[in-house]
């Protein structure tokens, strides 16, 4: 409860994970530390004419084990994934929602970068072939990208601050931002917070594809295709699934005894308000956006042990990206380790922020930092330490976050180990 | 053509849209008050009769005016047969 104008601290409790390369936050760890990629050649559609063929798919998933049956069939696959994670999150939380003393204390903001496209794709096939009357009345509520919020605050009586953010690749990195805000304000005790993307679709690779932002040279090696700040990176890999964070304030996990994995302690956004897809080529906003977010934590730049880098495989984002760790660390960015997990994941759009918040909270926790995979030959324009191919060990007591997102939107999270 | 009857179909579609068991699926049973379907869940389920039954409403669709009123599975049987 607010008592004074200090905001409340906020600690991370949960965490819900849905990926190719795991449907829980252990599994998903253990690959990644083991440097287990989850590209494969796309199966949910014939890929052939497609200029990018492989991605991240998530397998072996039955979102009935998650959810009504009839409510699977009215939600498209990106709110499957969304209460897919948030259950997982809640059960590593440990926390009975029923047991809350106040709804109106438990919010739920995750967002989506693209929303429900299979839904879209399919019912524009259905509009042209049958006629507008044949339009299913689901349609727009399974595809609009706030409906993960909502159906999971049905699913789980939370009636908190609840909305969905849109902010293309850091969506979720923006979402745990602005949940961490009401929590530190007093408006929330606890709140579900991440994204979720199921864009590996033919409209989405299609759509990907035309903007060149892919790789298509790796076609034939899957498992190679994602190689952030690597000389030889070609695009990026899209990959699918859903990140959630329990996040609380420190005083009401501590009152019902929960595990803590560390603390939140600073967010910051800004924009390059400088073209639509491509990032400022001096890195002057990110790196803005990095000082911010450690200004709010009120932790100084040298304190800062890991960065899980949004590290794309693009050739602009990785060469921009390091020149703004550059402008933000000075000298001490050589001695930060940085990884992208996206060389395992893929990229998952909106729901990247949050799976990837996810590693630098789990670095914080227990001093292992995942590689970044595919590292095999530098570029000189990306010379730091990218934690190259193989785990290490380290003591993190900082870690950060940050996203970039088409729309030059920028987001970083700051998390610290709790004293 | 299949070779079931009117009764049966209706509640095979129903059985599917609204993810409920059979024995539910009674003459007297209503898609709101007794199958949990909300307004959503009707306009599909009057799509889906639309497309099974396409050669007994002659591939004409159920006009708004009268779909307002099939509240029940029983409703609709004698609709269906109502058009044959």
């Amino acid at each position: 409860m607010p008592t004074s104008s200090a905001p409340e601290r906020v600690v991370v409790t949960g965490i819900g994970i849905i990926t190719s390369i795991g449907h829980n936050i252990t599994t998903y760890w253990d690959n990644l530390l083991a440097g287990t990629s989850g590209i494969t050649r796309i199966t949910t559609f014939d890929p052939t004419d497609y200029p990018s063929q492989v991605g991240a798919e998530v397998k072996d998933f039955d979102a009935k084990q998650y959810m009504d049956p009839k409510e699977v069939k009215r939600n498209d696959r990106y709110s499957h994934f969304a209460m897919a994670a948030s259950r997982e999150a809640l059960k590593d939380a440990i926390l009975d929602t029923t047991k809350l003393a106040d709804a109106s204390r438990f919010g739920v903001i995750i967002g989506s970068g693209i929303g429900g496209i299979e839904t879209m794709e399919k019912q524009a096939m259905t509009l042209f072939e049958k006629g507008p009357r044949k339009v299913s009345p689901f349609m727009i509520p399974s595809l609009i990208a706030n409906i993960a919020s909502g159906i999971v605050a049905i699913e789980f009586k939370a009636q908190g601050p609840n909305f969905g953010v849109v902010s293309a690749c850091a969506t979720s990195c923006h979402a745990i931002g602005e949940a961490f805000r009401f929590l530190q304000r007093g408006e929330a005790d606890v709140m579900l917070a991440g994204g979720s993307e199921a864009a590996v679709t033919s409209l989405g690779y299609a759509g990907f594809c035309a903007m060149r932002a892919m790789s298509t040279n790796f076609n034939d090696e899957p498992a190679r295709a994602s190689r952030p700040f690597d000389l030889n990176r070609d695009g990026f890999i899209m990959g699918e699934g859903a990140g959630v964070l329990v996040l609380e304030t420190l005083s009401h996990a501590k009152a019902r005894g929960a595990r803590i994995y560390c603390e939140l302690a600073g967010y910051a956004a800004t924009c390059d308000a400088y073209h639509i897809t491509s990032p400022d080529p001096e890195g002057k906003p990110l790196s803005k956006c990095i000082t911010q977010a450690l200004a709010d934590a009120k932790i100084k730049p040298e304190e800062v042990d890991y960065i899980n880098a949004h590290g794309t495989s693009t050739p602009y984002n990785d060469k921009f990206e390091t020149l703004a760790f550059k402008r933000a660390f000075g000298e001490h960015a050589k001695t930060i380790a940085i990884s992208s997990t996206k060389s395992m994941t893929g990229h998952l759009l909106g729901a990247a922020g949050a799976i990837e918040a996810a590693v630098a909270i789990k670095a914080v926790q227990t001093g292992e930092i995942p590689p970044t995979i595919n590292y095999e030959t530098p570029d000189p324009e990306c010379d730091l330490n990218y934690t190259p191919n193989v785990k290490i060990k380290r003591k993190v007591r900082v870690a950060i976050s940050d996203n970039l997102g088409f729309g030059g939107q920028n987001a970083a999270l700051v998390f610290r180990a709790l004293d | 053509m299949s070779d079931l009857s009117i009764e049966e179909r209706v509640k095979r579609i129903i059985v599917n849209q609204l993810n409920v068991n059979e024995e539910q699926v009674v003459p007297t049973a209503h898609f709101l008050n007794d199958l949990g379907a909300d307004s959503l869940d009707t306009v599909e389920l009057v799509m889906a009769f639309e497309e099974e039954f396409k050669a007994e409403l002659q591939g004409k669709e159920i006009p708004e005016t009268d779909a307002e009123k099939l509240m029940t599975v029983g409703d609709i049987n004698a609709y269906i047969t109502s058009k044959m």
